[in-house]
């Protein structure tokens, strides 16, 4: 029903009754769009991923990038489209409308829709984030285009957008493409792309488009928005160090280690699906496919067996530190270090040998 | 108040391999089970029943064997099932099974109107979520995803009350019937069937409806030729082109397991020990 992998020849030229063929109209659709995804003041780091991604998909096809921003008239969408340029946008499609302010579906599938078939893109990226996944849905289903969901790589074959992402819970990955309609749509998964270098020498032009709805006509109001009590203590995606612990771990007691070592380093606490599933941590802080996608400098991986769900959520991590008993663990296939040894016994050890070498460096440093 | 709830069997993928060779998915032998974002669906519906009467109604696509998950969901307390079920399916990517689910509900619809259309969050399977949004765009229904709370139901003003999941928050939304819901998963626990609801199930006369019954206009937006997104290729991950670099606690001490695992990582990352001294110096 999904994109369910079945044995496919490497072209999928000559399916059986399927069209291929991009028609004349549609080849007229150029250049590779980012929807900037903003709240509350602020742009969703997803979206300056996908404009660094952008840009090589735009410089292999030799186009340009927009970013599309939508919003109401008190939000700052221009400061918002100077950081876009300076990420790589050359130009940014303006919709202000009070009828904006606060993410809903309804206004924004029409707007964006009404500016796809007016400016005609060929890609569309957007985060694949509750707003991205909410308004793509609906805007690839109005344009009766292909979508692809929750990608971790893109890529250009022929002139034509190849969108991978993992399937069957990421035992595989498949890539998949819309070749005879425009635009070629996909969500992107958050942390997998390379947050781009910024260039604020950069500048790019601005296209003011009227929204054309008024607040009458949208049936869902927005009444309030609770944020997150928990919203600046866990940053997993973020941060820069993480310890996580799995079900070697053993019992809930035996965190306080994981815990421990996260404290000498400044670190964040993670944990696998088992062991958020078994209650030892809470779910904001699940590493993988289910939960969330990280990207540290440092990953230190106790007592995880390194399954592909956990895999696909932490594989792109700087520097992958694995400590388990089993020495044919899947992890050490893909960390960069491992201990095997009992977690229990390395983990004080490992938190002591960095606490004091870091704490000789910072005195010297002092 | 008629509900439909959609769903898909899906295999379990828990259970899942990959054959290490010819990289598919070997299904032998693995179970295939209710997709467990879509139990979430199922009892916020069945909830909205208990407290206004009424009935669910289940829809699935799928192949035959798809009647088994539809049958669990009776034996939770549906009061119908509808399994549309048609080679000319095969091969479907979302926005093509979105156009199929819609005639279904607009044929459905035609029994007793419908008030409420419930999917899950996503497939464990394909993950992708754009089903539901797709529903609701082609029924023109209210879209309300990753609900993780219903507040308040009103069906004389016909209006809904919700709590949705976005970043960093939860919306609160004020919308009007007929929606469309997909569930945030943990935000309810599925009930136990009843003896007498288990009973039921197992003779329930499950209605199997092909795409004429299922009101398809158009054929080609079904299956694959109403698919515009097309897989391409399918791999396994790739391995690492180096393994890690091991150490063994049963050959030495584990202090001088880890005082060699500091060396090594910070010989080589000189930058994240920097980074690391900076950062909790200051």
């Amino acid at each position: 029903m999904t994109e369910a992998p079945k044995p496919a020849p490497a072209r999928p030229a000559g399916r059986a009754g399927r069209n291929t063929e991009l028609s004349e109209a549609l080849k007229a659709y150029k250049g590779v769009w980012v929807f900037i995804e903003h709240d509350r003041g602020h742009v969703n780091p997803v979206s300056w991923e996908l404009m660094g991604e952008a840009r090589k998909l735009a410089d292999k096809l030799g186009v340009d990038v927009a970013g599309v921003l939508m919003g109401g008239l008190d939000e700052p969408l221009d400061a918002f489209a100077r950081e876009a340029y300076a990420f790589g946008a050359d130009r940014c499609y303006f919709m202000r409308d009070p009828v904006l302010k606060g993410y809903r579906n309804e206004p924004f599938t029409k707007g964006l829709t009404d500016l796809v078939n007016k400016y005609q893109p060929e890609i569309m990226l957007l985060g694949a984030t509750t707003m991205g996944r909410d308004l793509a849905g609906s805007v690839a289903t109005t344009l009766g285009t292909g979508l692809t969901a929750d990608c971790t790589e893109l890529n250009i074959d022929g002139r034509a957008l190849a969108a991978t992402r993992p399937t069957f819970g990421g035992s595989l990955l498949c890539t998949i493409m819309t070749l005879a309609y425009r635009p070629q749509m996909a969500t992107i998964r958050p942390r997998v792309m390379q947050m781009p270098r910024r260039d604020d020498s950069r500048t790019g032009d601005g296209i003011d488009t009227p929204l054309g709805m008024i607040e009458t006509d949208v049936v869902t109001k927005l009444i309030e928005f609770i944020p997150d009590a928990t919203r600046n203590t866990v940053n997993l995606a973020y941060a820069d160090v993480i310890v996580t612990g799995g079900k070697g771990m053993k019992q809930p007691d035996n965190f306080k280690l994981i815990w421990d070592l996260a404290r000498v380093l400044g670190a964040e606490v993670g944990g696998t699906r088992p062991v958020v599933q078994a209650g030892w941590i809470g779910a904001d802080r699940q590493v993988g496919q289910t939960g969330k996608t990280v990207r540290p400098k440092l990953y230190i991986a106790a007592g995880v067996s390194g399954a592909i769900q956990h895999r696909v959520g932490m594989e792109s991590s700087d520097v992958i530190v694995a400590i388990n008993t089993d020495a044919n663990a899947p992890i050490f296939e893909f960390a960069h270090y491992g201990i095997v040894g009992n977690a229990m016994q390395v983990l004080p050890a490992l938190t002591e040998a960095f606490r004091s070498h870091l704490d000789k460096r910072i005195r010297k440093v002092a | 108040m008629h509900i439909v709830v959609c769903i898909k069997q899906v295999p379990d993928s828990a259970q899942i391999r990959v054959h290490p060779v010819t990289n598919t998915i070997m299904r032998q032998g693995v179970p295939a089970i209710v997709n467990p974002y879509d139990l979430f669906a199922l009892e916020e519906a069945l909830r909205l029943k208990d407290k206004f009467g009424g009935r669910v109604t289940m829809l699935c696509m799928g192949p035959p064997q798809a009647e088994d998950a539809l049958r669990k969901c009776i034996s939770f307390g549906a009061t119908d099932a509808v399994l549309v079920t048609d080679r000319a399916f095969a091969g479907a990517d979302t926005l093509a099974t979105s156009y199929a689910l819609a005639a279904a509900i607009r044929k459905i619809g035609q029994e007793q109107a419908v008030d409420l259309v419930f999917t899950g969050k996503q497939t464990i399977d394909g993950d992708t979520a754009q089903v539901g949004p797709g529903i609701a765009k082609r029924l023109g229904l209210n879209l309300l995803t990753y609900v993780s709370g219903i507040r308040d139901i009103d069906l004389d003003a016909r209006r809904i009350k919700v709590e949705r999941r976005a970043e960093g928050g939860v919306q609160l939304l004020d919308s009007t019937l007929p929606s469309l819901i997909t569930m945030l998963e943990g935000t309810n626990e599925m009930r136990f069937a009843s003896m007498d609801d288990m009973l039921r199930a197992a003779r329930f006369p499950i209605r199997k409806w092909n795409k004429d019954d299922a009101g398809i206009e158009d054929v080609s937006k079904i299956g694959l030729k109403g698919s515009p997104t097309i897989v391409s290729k399918v791999f396994g991950p790739t391995p690492r082109a180096t393994k890690a670099d091991v150490q063994v606690v049963a050959d030495t001490s584990v202090q001088d397991v880890t005082l060699n695992l500091l060396q090594k990582i910070f010989t080589a990352h000189p930058s994240l020990e920097q980074e690391l001294v900076e950062r909790l110096g200051a």
